[in-house]
């Protein structure tokens, strides 16, 4: 990024952008000595002194010009006593570490003060971003452009409106264009010489935009403008932003909702199998996520350096470690009691039990927190209210990978065959050949590290604690009775339904009402439908 | 079959000893506590009477599952909400008693409603000042709660595992309501500070060993009741409900109504239990309504044998006693210890330690019958 200015403030001096300076300037704008003066300027205590200084610097077109500014900002640009020079210091060492600001070349340490930095205001501080972002605005990256041109919305200063006027008659990518036309507008609507016809032009022109700083100024111009015309015309395009943020807020309520959808979903999907598929009730099903969070918690520890890549070892050792306590769980205490629900149920909470202690002792019952790999973190910002975080956006793909690569094993596979066989009828399954108990066995690990799985995921989103799996547990099941026992698109449609409601009912009734609210929802919906929004038909599903 | 063999032989010898020890062991501990000076190694403390105290509540409340669960099939994962619910109407009765002896000294407002700076009292806690209607909102409130829920599941044929999740999240439902502020029943602290019931102290030695004999009164009268509707036509009906509620109802019994009928009467004891609770722990809080606690519960039923009654009640005794000896001791162990029960309980004994002790003395008779008739 930094390299990039710098090529452009080059080519800014070499195509004559320099031009805009005033004419009393040294004709050789390049000259590096006009910036030594500059420098020798900034010792001043007047902010106007220190402010043309900063012109000067920005317009040298000097090859340092722009760490200078940047060193500035970051108050690395240092007063050094000694020999009363400006230079850069880093701090090191309790002293500064000193380097020439124009050579690069080392000056050696001083003691802490026998140098001070650079003071600037605010108003300096503004002056010297605008700076950077007229340089930005011939960046070869058209992000970049739009970007500085975002930056000099709101500004009245004519040197910024010129630099914006000419990189418009050139500009050929319509965002930037739409960004410079948004802050040439708002420049024209603050212009108390401007008159109605253009003004009422801008109006029309900014009325979609959703900068802050555009509703701003419309609001000012509804209040001060006696132009009846005027005032109707930002009135108008008050109320067409309005509508326009309204719109993007309740995108944004949906990309959360759907984002809370992926996590019940993850949470859900494991259940679908062993509850759906086998009539288990597994109430450990809970525990077995949080076993996943604490792999991949025990995975960051294992490579304390790798939290960028470590999620990758941490998906298969999830699934691995949950599906392997799945398959003892089941091989010790389930294969004794199926067709008996209410006993899986009774069973498999003591599992529960067992487990959470276990972590417990183990672990301490402190929550621990993983890291967050840097490509997770960070948001998609689409416009100025709307934007998509990135450890959401990556959990909805994550569970609709998941939950298509489990439609895939169960419909696909001959695994999944001999699941479906055996859970419509095991008697005739067992005839046919098929090895029932080894296929129970596998069906409830195939669950258990789908479980370990959304552990994976959830340890992105929350602390990993013992609890974990509780808070989820009972959510789960509502999704999977919700949609409709044994069918995994019920469960797909009842997750995200369900995500999607609480998210919009949060904002009117708060976050706890809203799951109270879903939760009776739920038992009443029960009432109608006990089957769920999808019931299984025909005879299998009459004798559960 | 086995119920009818079983009370013909046993029902008024268990029913009297059953009663006979209850009433035995209750009057034998207030003696020692009230008449034995305190250094006297016969002495028993108060805690002690206090804890049996709580342990007779814990059974009512098994009790009440066991008549649900054991004879109607009814597996309710909810029954902690209407034992809470019932301890929340006597809290309300405690809190309105303390009046102005409170931290805030407000003689018309709980101290959390002075705390939340609510400037009259919400209307729902109109009447609580008065004991009798306390008593009365005790059973009413599980009840209307226990028959409005039940009259829409059962209408629509909501059951087995169904019917246990939809129990559950009724109770996790109260349980996030009752921990909000807004509501007035004190948020995540809950009912606390309780001074008197009926103008006696709650700490003073007489009104614990009232309260303590009220339980066992209590858990007699539910016994006998419960012993009574099981054996009656009633009690048949909702057995041969349990056993096939399709074939019942092919016979044109309306069975929703029997199981509604006996859902809400078990609900109605458990709000009891959780009255008698409270005033002997000193308070209420949402976690009462925990899920954990509802199954929990379960689990106390399915030691002592499911569908004897007696058996819910030793089950909620021993597992309560187990409890207090292992937090007493090795409290990391008591989870691993309840987990491994409820493994142990579903897995080798599927009819309780009243189950176990029946195959024994069957087998000791009748060496060479098998002893599998059991239901589902």
């Amino acid at each position: 990024m930094r390299r990039v200015l710098l090529i452009v403030l080059l080519w800014l001096g070499a195509t004559g952008v320099a031009g805009a300076q005033t004419p009393t300037d040294d004709p050789v704008a390049t000259d590096p000595p006009s910036v030594s003066d500059a420098l020798a300027d900034l010792k001043s205590r007047d902010f106007d002194v220190k402010g043309r200084a900063i012109e000067t610097i920005a317009r040298s077109g000097h090859e340092q010009a722009e760490a200078l500014l940047q060193a500035l900002l970051d108050r690395k640009l240092v007063h050094d006593r000694a020999h009363d020079r400006i230079v850069l210091g880093e701090q090191a060492d309790g002293g500064w570490a000193l380097t020439d600001p124009l050579t690069g070349e080392s000056l050696g340490q001083v003691d802490a003060r026998a140098a001070r930095p650079v003071i600037i205001n605010n108003r300096l501080r503004e002056r010297i971003r605008n700076l950077q972002a007229v340089a930005a605005l011939s960046n070869a990256n058209p992000l970049a452009r739009r970007e500085a041109a975002q930056r000099l919305v709101g500004t009245t200063d004519p040197t910024m409106l010129r630099a914006l006027r000419e990189r418009q008659a050139e500009e050929s990518n319509p965002l930037v264009n739409g960004a410079i036309d948004t802050a040439l507008n708002i420049a024209l609507l603050r212009d108390p010489g401007s008159d109605l016809h253009t003004r009422l032009a801008a109006i029309d022109a900014v009325a979609g935009s959703l900068e802050p700083a555009v509703k701003n100024v419309l609001r000012d111009r509804a209040t001060q403008t006696d132009a009846a015309a005027e005032r109707n015309a930002a009135e108008k395009a008050l109320k067409a932003i309005d509508a326009r943020a309204a719109r993007y807020e309740t995108a944004d309520t949906i990309f959360f909702g759907l984002s809370l959808g992926s996590v019940l979903l993850l949470a859900a999907i494991g259940l679908a199998i062993t509850f759906g598929v086998m009539g288990v009730i597994n109430m450990a099903h809970g525990e077995l996520i949080m076993l996943g969070a604490y792999t991949t918690y025990v995975v960051q520890q294992v490579f304390p350096q790798g939290h960028e890549w470590s999620l990758l070892i941490a998906i298969p050792a999830a699934f691995l470690v949950s599906a392997l306590v799945g398959i003892v769980i089941e091989r010790c205490v389930i294969r004794f009691l199926y067709g008996r629900p209410l006993e899986t149920l009774l069973a498999t909470f003591g599992v529960s039990l067992i487990l959470q202690q276990a972590v417990r002792l183990i672990f301490s019952p402190l929550n621990r927190s993983v890291v967050t790999p840097d490509w997770m973190s960070g948001a998609l910002q689409i416009n100025p209210v709307f934007s998509l975080t990135y450890n959401r956006l990556y959990i909805i793909f994550f569970a609709l990978a998941v939950f298509l690569t489990l439609l895939t094993v169960l419909k696909k596979t001959r695994l999944g065959l001999q699941v479906r066989a055996v859970s419509q009828n095991r008697i005739t399954a067992r005839a046919m050949g098929i090895r029932s108990e080894r296929v129970n066995a596998l069906t409830f690990g195939l669950g258990s590290g789908i479980a370990g799985i959304a552990g994976v995921a959830l340890a992105q989103l929350t602390n990993v604690g013992p609890n974990l799996g509780q808070a989820y547990i009972i959510d789960s099941f509502m999704v999977v009775v919700f949609g409709g026992v044994g069918n995994l698109w019920g469960t797909l449609t009842a997750a995200f339904g369900l995500g999607i409601a609480n998210k919009f009912i949060e904002p009117l009734a708060g976050a706890v009402l809203a799951k109270i609210m879903v939760l009776v929802f739920i038992i009443l919906f029960i009432q109608r439908k006990p089957r769920g929004l999808f019931p299984q038909r025909g005879r299998a599903a009459e004798d559960s | 079959m086995r119920h009818s063999d079983f009370k013909t032989a046993l029902t008024d010898h268990a029913a009297k000893l059953f009663l006979g020890v209850l009433f035995g062991a209750v009057i034998i501990v207030a003696l020692l506590n009230l008449l034995v000076p305190a250094d006297s190694a016969l002495h028993v403390s108060s805690y002690t009477v206090t804890l049996l105290g709580k342990y007779l509540c814990y059974a009512l409340l098994a009790l009440a599952l066991d008549l649900v669960w054991g004879y109607c099939g009814i597996l309710s994962l909810g029954h902690g909400a209407f034992f809470a619910l019932g301890g929340y109407a006597m809290g309300m009765y405690l809190m309105r008693q303390i009046g102005d002896r409170g931290v805030y000294g407000n003689p018309e407002l709980p101290d959390f409603m002075v705390f939340l700076n609510w400037d009259q009292l919400p209307w729902y806690w109109h009447g609580f000042d008065h004991f009798g209607f306390a008593l009365l909102m005790v059973g009413l409130v599980p009840g209307v709660l226990a028959f409005v829920f039940g009259w829409l599941a059962f209408r629509s044929r909501v059951t087995g595992v169904y019917l246990s999740i939809i129990t559950q999240a009724l109770t996790y439902a109260l349980m996030l309501a009752f921990f909000r502020n807004e509501l007035g029943f004190g948020g995540n602290n809950g009912l606390t500070d309780f001074k008197d019931l009926l103008g006696f102290s709650l700490q003073a030695d007489g009104t614990r060993v009232a309260l303590l004999l009220a339980s066992a009164l209590a858990l007699g009268g539910a016994f006998v009741l419960c012993r009574w509707i099981t054996g009656t036509r009633l009690g048949r009906t909702v057995m041969a409900v349990r056993d096939a509620e399709s074939r019942a109802r092919f016979l044109g019994y309306r069975t929703e109504h029997y199981k509604l009928w006996v859902f809400t009467l078990s609900a109605v004891l458990a709000g009891i239990a959780g009255a008698l609770y409270v005033p002997q722990v000193g308070i209420i809080n949402p976690g009462e309504f925990s899920p954990l606690n509802s199954i929990e519960l379960v689990v106390w039923v399915a030691v002592g044998g499911r569908a004897t009654l007696y058996g819910a009640v030793i089950g909620a005794i021993l597992v309560n006693y187990a409890k207090t000896v292992f937090t007493g001791v090795m409290p990391e162990a008591w989870l691993f210890a309840l987990g491994g029960l409820f493994v142990a309980v579903t897995v080798f004994l599927p009819q309780g330690l009243v189950g176990l002790a029946r195959n024994l003395a069957r087998k000791k008779k009748q060496p060479d019958q098998e002893a599998h008739h059991e239901p589902a």
